[in-house]
């Protein structure tokens, strides 16, 4: 068996390079075919009715006038869809028509008359109190004594704060093009994040084996968590098409849709109270906590956040169902509001202290798993803002425009996920890479590429990669920043191990034994005597004229005593603000996020991760909240007008700093894509807390909020 | 989005024969920044619609007597480059760089910015322009406000999309509208009306009639426009200001302010004016100007913060038209 293990630091030729992602240029030019661009021949449109109320029933429902448009070829009801159904959210789905045309199918939509029973519904969670029995009590946890420590504490922090439900607002919305051919032959294109899984959850809602359905998913234009299942409308996209005699039927979320069904992040709140010494060490915790994700409640808030070994605590928690569009996971489902939560409370903590936040982060490292790492992290992103010059006391300042600095931060687990991967050398020298895994902009395929470059001694020109069908040997979904972790294994494995074939077949030839040989710079060689070696062309030649085929496989369990991957990354983020304390208006001067993710295959598109994750933070802590209105139900913004992302003008300066060492890359590669989307929001509100003196307690920070904080507080 | 018949007139006449006596029978396309989005949400479902770009005579900057004519369908960017109007009029131009994209600046234009129909969310979601409920109670006084007015007192408590329009007020501008049967004149300012009951638009215009140009009096004043929006990214004002002021030497002989996106029309703050007159631009006056503005708001359950934004916004804009840095 070859020995697996990653190369040395100082010995990879390809790995850790700085290199540009390979689909760039074909996306840059427009010529990548996203699922959502394709229109195969004979191609129908489909259209979705949503319910205009947040909590209805059904009494009737008549479909015979759009049936009977021009155009119409089928309609479907969802699920359960009949009178005395009743909704529980505006934007539930109701009935997909196909059509000759989008238009077609737009009017058959609004031709379907529907009468209903309004009920009432709950959409508002800011206020625990307003909620009533739509509050469920998640259970209490103690540990020690938080009564008593926090009587004893010599200062207390009281506090609350919120973080509201944001939506994924992916560019590319959700759905597919499909075609249930003959023979229950299924082509299947859907904009996904799990090419080898979603399959097998199509077949069981449409009842058509799994190996008839072929996927296809080159590229895919976002989904942040929200897009691993084949949704109700991708079934009865399926079934369309099969009333439509196979044709091909497209259909994706519009805008608004999108915006209020596809996928939200749960809302999170929290009272903090905390006890600490006068020196700054954290002795008491207690958090009343609500999140709501939906009609079906919300997650548990793993709070105190990466602190979270504080000796003395109690949290309660309460899971609040609204009657509004489900939740999906978010790029590190819970953990921006969690560091959000804690980081702000301990930010007010050291406030109250007289003390210097990034003192009291660093005094309490111990209550974190990873002391040494977060030490040496909010010391290195200290150094990135200028923390020393840059931080004052709050609100300390003259003029009405105000700057001051802030800290966030995060953990992630991102271990690899199983993932199989075969590679086949080929007679003529071509190598092929096959893996069943996605692209979702991250870099993957270019992260593949790299790896199987760097284990066969070939440029990355001479390896063809393929993922994106579901015929590809099986790889996990992207979910959890698993993805880098699994395929790298699995690459590297294959890799090696159709290596050691192709040794076998050639060390006659080179009067040695397979073990003494190795794959350098396009040649086969006795290890360490480029004098006894061959081209990789003239090696290939001696395989005879099959293909050489091997599979390599992460299997999660033994990942760690391989050694290849593992999880456990650790960030620091922190933001300077300037605000306008005139109108509330808060601007980004610079970011500053520091991370480390074990072995780092591709420095450039790891940074690259990291810049969108820090916009993500700046929208999610300046701009995006989804606004519902409580007599309607309705979501007022599902667009991008009033659902707000900040554009390039409204990011200010962004410094990546990716902890690549060697104490971090023993440990294997690990994945990136989530932990440093976590602590950017918190530094950006309590870099707004520093800049003011006085706490914005829910986030966006927008001007009406940054007003009402400041009161009557006048700034000059 | 509703089929629709599609007009393309050369001349004016082929024009008004092509609109209709309802807002149901056509509506007028010029940049389609607005038409298109609201067709598409099926908030107007016109039957035809009738693209007035071909029609040479509406394009064009040019000294018209007294004044400045700005042809209707002139780009807010043919707008923004035009020398005479930047040397002229600042404010306009700030205001028109205000929108932040080049792209809507390509395509908007002039009169499009005034007659673009609300962005109240409740509006653009089916509710109506008075915003009602399902039992015909309204929506915004008690709903999600904080986008709304702070200078009503309904029914209508959407404001004003246009972003010239302060600019335009200020400069004491006029529309000239054309039918079939001849031309007449308003005020920009008087253009812009509150709906007092259903079916009523937000601006005086028939639609059987076309705005053909904007007519902006010479006589120099010195002029401001000053946008407090949360994004640089294009974005719509949460308040706006536009400033015109005549001055002997430093001292401010008259003074005109109009506001906008704080009312359903642009809104003239007549005491701010007045209390400006024979005062020197400093900071105290500014202040106390933008003090005087806001005295008669009358904020929403969510938007009592737009009130002061209101106030930096005017005093800002005076100090930015007297060559003051804030």
């Amino acid at each position: 068996m070859p020995e697996y293990k990653w190369p040395p630091m100082n010995k990879r030729k390809i790995m850790g390079q700085r290199l540009s992602r390979l689909d760039g240029p074909v996306k840059s030019a427009g010529r990548a075919k996203y699922p959502s661009d394709l229109n195969p021949q004979g191609l129908l449109q489909a259209a979705m009715l949503t319910a205009p109320y947040a909590h209805a029933k059904i009494k009737s429902i008549d479909t015979a006038a759009a049936k009977a448009l021009p155009g119409v070829t089928a309609i479907r009801l969802f699920d359960k869809v009949a009178p005395g159904f009743e909704v529980q959210w505006a934007g539930q789905e109701l009935a997909l028509v196909s059509a000759t045309s989008e238009e077609v199918a737009r009017d058959a939509i609004r031709a379907i008359k529907i009468d209903w029973e309004i009920l009432p519904h709950v959409v508002k969670d800011e206020n625990l109190a307003k909620v009533g029995t739509r509050a469920k009590a998640a259970g209490e946890k103690v540990t020690g004594d938080p009564d008593k420590a926090y009587g004893e504490a010599d200062v207390k922090l009281d506090s609350e704060y919120g973080i509201p439900v944001i939506t994924h607002c992916c560019l590319e919305p959700h759905g597919q093009v499909i075609a249930w051919k003959g023979g229950d032959q299924i082509d299947y294109w859907p904009s996904t994040q799990a090419v080898s899984t979603v399959a097998g959850q199509l077949a069981s809602l449409i009842g058509v084996p799994a190996g008839n359905i072929n996927v296809t998913c080159d590229y895919m234009g976002g989904g942040f968590g929200s897009k691993f299942p084949p949704d109700p409308w991708g079934a009865e996209s399926a079934r369309l098409s099969k009333e439509s005699g196979g044709r091909p039927v497209k259909f994706f979320l519009d805008r608004a849709t999108e915006l209020t069904i596809a996928g939200i992040r749960p809302s999170h709140f929290a009272k903090i109270k905390i006890g600490a010494k006068k020196d700054g060490t954290i002795t008491s915790w207690m958090s009343d906590s609500w999140s709501s994700g939906g009609a079906g409640g919300g997650p548990a808030t793993p709070i105190p956040y990466v602190f979270a070994n504080i000796p003395n605590a109690r949290i309660n928690h309460a899971s609040v169902s609204l009657n509004s569009g489900p939740q999906r996971a978010w790029r590190a489902p819970n953990h921006p509001q969690a560091s959000f939560l804690t980081c702000s409370a301990l930010t007010d903590l050291a406030a109250k202290l007289s003390m210097d936040p990034l003192a009291l982060f660093m005094k309490n490292a111990n209550l974190t798993l990873r002391e040494a790492t977060y030490t040496d992290q909010l010391k290195k992103a200290a150094e990135l803002i200028d923390w020393k010059n840059k931080y004052h006391a709050p609100g300390e300042g003259k003029g009405s425009i105000r700057r001051g600095v802030g800290i966030g931060v995060a953990t992630w687990g991102g271990g690899g996920h199983a993932s199989k991967c075969k590679v086949i050398l080929h007679p003529d020298g071509t190598v092929e890479v096959e893996l069943g895994s996605q692209d979702l902009g991250t870099g993957n395929r270019t992260c593949i590429s790299m790896v199987a470059a760097e284990s066969l001694g070939l440029p990355m020109s001479a390896i063809k990669v393929k993922i994106g069908k579901n015929s590809y040997p099986a790889s996990g979904p992207s979910g959890g920043s698993t993805t880098i972790g699994g395929v790298s294994t699995s690459t590297r494995k294959a890799s090696l191990n159709a290596l050691e074939k192709l040794f076998e077949k050639v060390a006659p030839a080179l009067g040695t034994t397979a073990d003494q040989l190795e794959a350098v710079d396009s040649r086969i060689q006795v290890k360490g005597n480029p004098n006894k070696a061959m081209s990789w062309k003239q090696a290939a030649q001696k395989m005879g004229p099959s293909p050489i085929e091997e599979m390599g496989e992460n299997v999660p369990a033994q990942a760690a005593r391989e050694g290849l991957n593992t999880l456990g990354a650790a960030g620091v983020q922190m933001a300077e603000v300037e605000v306008d304390t005139e109108t509330g208006i808060v601007k980004m001067r610079k970011m500053v996020a520091v991370q480390d993710c074990g072995l780092v295959v591709n420095p450039k598109t790891a940074e690259s991760q990291v810049f969108g994750a820090c916009i993500m933070s700046i929208c999610s802590a300046l701009y995006e909240e989804r606004v519902i209105d409580q007599v309607t139900g309705r979501v007022l913004n599902p667009d991008m007008e009033f659902y707000k992302l900040a554009g390039l003008p409204d990011i200010g300066e962004i410094v990546v700093h990716m902890d690549i060492q060697e104490v971090h890359d023993k440990r294997g590669v690990i994945g990136l894509g989530e932990p440093c989307a976590i602590g950017g929001t918190a530094a950006i509100a309590n870099a707004v807390f520093n800049a003011l003196g006085v706490r914005v307690p829910m986030v966006p920070v927008t001007a009406d909020r940054v007003l009402n904080a400041l009161g009557n507080k006048r700034y000059a | 989005m509703q089929s629709f018949e599609y007009a393309n007139p050369a001349t004016l006449k082929e024009a008004f024969a092509a609109l209709g006596s309802s807002w149901e029978d056509a509506a007028v396309l010029a940049g389609g920044t607005d038409l298109l989005s609201i067709m598409k949400d099926y908030v107007q479902s016109p039957k035809r619609v009738v693209n007035i770009k071909g029609i040479k005579e509406l394009g064009g900057i040019s000294r018209k007597g007294g004044s400045m004519r700005i042809g209707a369908t002139t780009t807010l960017d043919e707008l923004t480059s035009n020398a005479a109007i930047r040397s002229s009029y600042p404010g306009l131009v700030q205001a028109a760089m205000g929108v932040t994209s080049p792209q809507l600046r390509n395509m908007g234009t002039v009169a499009g910015d005034l007659c673009q129909r609300p962005r109240c969310w409740y509006f653009r979601r089916g509710f109506g322009l008075l915003a009602k409920g399902p039992n015909g109670e309204a929506l915004v006084p008690t709903g999600e406000n904080k986008f709304h007015a702070i200078f009503s007192n309904g029914p209508a408590y959407f404001v004003s999309a246009s972003t010239l329009g302060p600019a335009l007020v200020a400069l004491g501008a006029s529309v000239t509208i054309a039918s079939a049967s001849g031309n007449r004149s308003v005020s920009v300012e008087k253009f812009f009306v509150a709906p007092t009951g259903d079916g009523q638009r937000e601006i005086d215009l028939k639609p059987n009639e076309i705005v053909t140009e904007i007519l902006i009096p010479v006589p120099a004043t010195k002029n401001a426009t000053y946008e407090v929006r949360q994004r640089e990214l294009v974005d719509w004002p949460l308040s706006a200001a536009s400033v015109a002021l005549r001055m002997n030497g430093n001292t401010v002989t008259s003074a005109s302010i109009a506001l906008g996106h704080v009312a359903p029309t642009i809104w003239r703050a007549t005491q701010a004016e007045k209390m400006l007159v024979g005062k020197t631009i400093t900071a105290e006056t500014a202040d106390a100007a933008g003090e005087a503005a806001v005295a008669n708001a009358t904020p929403l359950s969510g938007n009592k913060y737009k009130v002061q934004l209101t106030k930096v916004a005017v005093k800002r804009a005076l100090l930015a038209a007297a060559g003051i840095k804030a």
